[in-house]
């Protein structure tokens, strides 16, 4: 297969060079994604732990809708943000179509239901073990989700890596908020893109094993986090 | 049994964050906003050969301002326009230009430069279009031998050209016909799509020189009055949207259409290859 | 804290798993409640700390309901919840969870842990202590929060004799310190080193409530006589 190691050489000599474009690129796409991310989590991960550790009427009603916007179609996300944005919209005054701010906040509506949802699982799960204990010690509900967050830290690096994946795999909300505006929001999926439209599929594919790459570090880091802070012992 | 100790945990936490920190920040310098750019939406066609990227840097340095280029089909690029989400248009149809600036969305539409449409189709050309001379007559050969076409069916300026040839050919395939094919996608997706299925289909000259996915097909009809492909610039109206940055967009207008402009598009090569021709005294 | 409950019933799932339980117990006492498993001893122990609610009858603690009384009674479990994090934290989260100072956390803290003769493992991860540890730590922490009265829901039932030992010398401590304490058990030669008084219960009915000699001297009931027999084996 020449396409793949045409890919493969290609990524190594982007790699190898550090071309400026393409660090320019990786580094936009990591500072809207992981921005989207945190942005996501400070509002994900409280909302989460307290729909699971909390009980009323409807709360079935919206764990039901959380789990639905997982899977939200990114399009869609883009296009509602547009409109909002737009100069013709009612956001349209502040100016931030086409801005790296504009694919943050589609990012981050696409993140945060997944990492909501994912949070309130694993909370749920800590909740059924620990709920009586911590009724026992006096722990009311903000106190109880608070403390299961933290028992569940390591669990909800998953939910928060899995919120990064999405944002940093998406093409379709970025392109429409984004315009993939050279040197202002080009993030590597609208490049990778934009290069297999012009029919560069080596280089798209290149910019692809790239993207793969920074994910793969980006996971790695957490892991990292996660095994360095165990040390074996015994029961 | 894994055990977590906490105090190891926040350290890490931190290191981690300050790398980010210090990523982010070195990024974001790159990406800073600027409020006195041109957003410029364009044609797909102009951007993917890289004509902007070998223009506007010669604009930017004679004038100061930057110019921040979005990539879509015309009939996005007017309906972005229509929203004033964009301060200048490049676009290539010219029933749907004027009726834009008839609808008061834009002012001052000039048209600048032209390259020309081209029919490209398998190396072997089993419709025998290259000995049909006649774009129109070519346009019946394939519909004849229900030969294989792609159609970009986006609304862009390509698609809205190739309409006119059908029209004009006095035939409308549509979905009963299943060797046509619409791919309500972009030139450069619906090259590789053709270049897959060894298919036909109209592009662009600028485009097609430039792409490098073709190797099932070959340019087989070119150089004909019906495949005048000319394009311009459109302000969009200050009145309608009051936000837009109309008087940097002015002096890019101007820039393009004065002699410096017009004679480095005309200097511009892909491949040897001229791709844009000005049109002198609009 | 004088324990009163008056014609507590409690119903789940269409079953009647407490009925018409009345009894009186007096705040010297050490309490054990006893029966075969089902017998609705734990249930009774939930429902005279608040965490479930009776279908009928009242429960109050010198004349209060469970839920007025906040952290003046607290609960061990039959398998102890610990968070992760280490021994001395863990006591800490409790406190923190009352809304005590920060120096006032750690000095007692550390006074639980030692009263659970753990001073040596203050910082280790609760996960990783034994299992008598763990459970010592989750009295510590119970003990931390200054309760009037402790509910202990089988303390011993998983540990080993010397481990079991331990733990019943804390609770003897606990004893000494005038706290109440009401627990579970199914080791007879336990209770009678640590209880002054039996409750016993049969299918979510009280057989029969007397003090310790009296209870062994003179069961009420076949079924009681069954089970001293059964448990003796």
């Amino acid at each position: 297969m020449t396409d793949f190691s045409d890919a493969l050489q290609t990524a190594l000599h982007l790699l190898v060079n550090l071309d400026a474009g393409l660090v320019e690129i990786i580094a936009l796409s990591l500072r809207v994604s992981l921005t989207a991310v945190a942005a996501a989590a400070l509002v994900g991960l409280p909302l989460g732990a307290l729909l699971a550790v909390s009980r009323f009427p409807t709360r079935r009603f919206w764990i039901n809708l959380l789990n639905t916007f997982m899977g939200l179609p990114p399009v869609v996300v883009g296009l509602m943000v547009y409109l909002m944005l737009s100069r013709a919209g009612p956001l349209g005054p502040l100016g931030l179509l086409y801005t790296p701010v504009a694919m943050i906040i589609a990012q981050t509506l696409l993140i945060f239901p997944i990492i909501a949802a994912l949070s309130c699982g694993v909370v749920q799960g800590l909740f059924d073990e620990y709920h009586e204990q911590l009724r026992s010690l006096g722990s009311r509900t903000l106190a109880t989700a608070r403390t299961l967050l933290w028992e569940g830290r390591f669990g909800l690096v998953t939910a928060i890596l899995a919120g990064f994946g999405r944002g940093n795999a998406e093409v379709g909300a970025v392109l429409i908020v984004g315009g993939n505006i050279n040197h202002s929001t080009r993030v590597m999926t609208t490049t990778i893109a934009l290069e297999t439209s012009k029919g560069n599929l080596a280089l798209a594919l290149a910019l692809g094993l790239i993207l793969i790459l920074v994910s793969l570090l980006v996971a790695s880091a957490a892991q990292w986090l996660h095994t360095a802070t165990m040390h074996r012992g015994r029961a | 049994m894994r055990v977590y100790r906490s105090a190891d945990f926040l350290t890490r936490v931190a290191w981690l964050l300050a790398g980010l920190c210090a990523a982010l920040l070195s990024a974001g310098a790159g990406a800073a906003a600027a409020t006195a750019a041109v957003t410029l939406a364009s044609t797909t066609s102009t951007d993917n050969s890289g004509l902007y990227d070998y223009l506007l840097p010669k604009f930017t340095a004679d004038t100061g301002i930057r110019v921040r280029v979005i990539a879509v089909g015309t009939g996005r690029a007017l309906s972005i326009g229509r929203r004033g989400d964009a301060d200048l248009l490049i676009v290539h149809d010219r029933e749907s230009e004027l009726e834009f600036v008839a609808d008061g969305h834009g002012v001052a539409r000039v048209p600048f430069m032209y390259n020309d449409y081209v029919l490209v189709g398998p190396r072997a050309d089993p419709g025998g279009l290259r000995a049909a001379g006649d774009v129109v007559h070519a346009m019946r050969l394939i519909a004849r031998g229900r030969r294989p076409f792609i159609s970009r069916g986006d609304d862009s300026g390509t698609h809205k050209k190739e309409l006119q040839l059908w029209r004009a050919a006095g035939l409308a395939p549509g979905a009963a016909d299943a060797w046509y094919r619409e791919a309500g996608a972009g030139m450069g997706a619906v090259l590789n799509l053709a270049n897959e299925l060894v298919a036909y289909t109209l592009t662009d000259r600028s485009t097609w020189v430039s792409f490098n996915n073709r190797a099932a097909l070959a340019l087989l009809v070119e150089n004909q009055p019906p495949l005048h492909n000319p394009y311009s610039a459109i302000l969009v109206n200050p009145q309608k949207h009051p936000a837009v940055n109309h008087r940097a967009a002015r002096r890019l207008v101007e820039w393009l259409t004065s002699r410096r402009g017009l004679d480095w598009i005309d200097n511009y090569r892909v491949r040897g290859v001229r791709l844009f021709h000005p049109l002198r005294g609009g | 804290m004088k324990l009163e409950i008056q014609n507590l019933v409690y119903r789940a799932g269409g079953r009647t798993l407490m009925d018409d339980i009345s009894l009186v117990s007096d705040s010297a006492h050490c309490t054990a409640l006893l029966g075969a498993n089902g017998a609705g001893k734990s249930l009774l122990l939930r429902l005279c700390h608040g965490l479930l609610e009776p279908a009928a009858g009242r429960i109050r603690w010198d004349a209060r309901p469970p839920r007025e009384l906040g952290a003046a009674i607290t609960m061990v479990f039959q398998k102890p919840v610990l968070l992760r994090r280490s021994a001395r934290a863990n006591v800490e989260h409790a406190l923190y969870l009352q809304g005590a100072p920060r120096a006032a956390r750690r000095a007692r803290a550390a006074a639980a842990l030692e009263l659970a003769g753990l001073e040596d493992c203050m910082e280790r991860q609760a996960a990783v202590l034994s299992g008598g540890q763990q459970q010592r730590l989750a009295i510590a922490r119970a003990w931390a929060l200054k309760p009037a009265v402790i509910l202990m829901d089988e303390p011993t039932s998983k540990l080993d004799v010397r481990s079991a030992a331990q733990v019943e010398r804390t609770i003897g401590e606990l004893r000494r310190e005038g706290i109440k304490i009401i627990l579970t058990s199914h080791n007879l030669a336990q209770v009678r080193r640590l209880c002054g008084e039996v409750v016993f219960l049969h299918e979510g009915r009280l057989v029969q409530q007397d003090a310790m000699d009296d209870f062994f001297a003179r069961p009420a009931d076949d079924i009681i006589c069954e089970f001293i027999e059964a448990q003796t084996f």
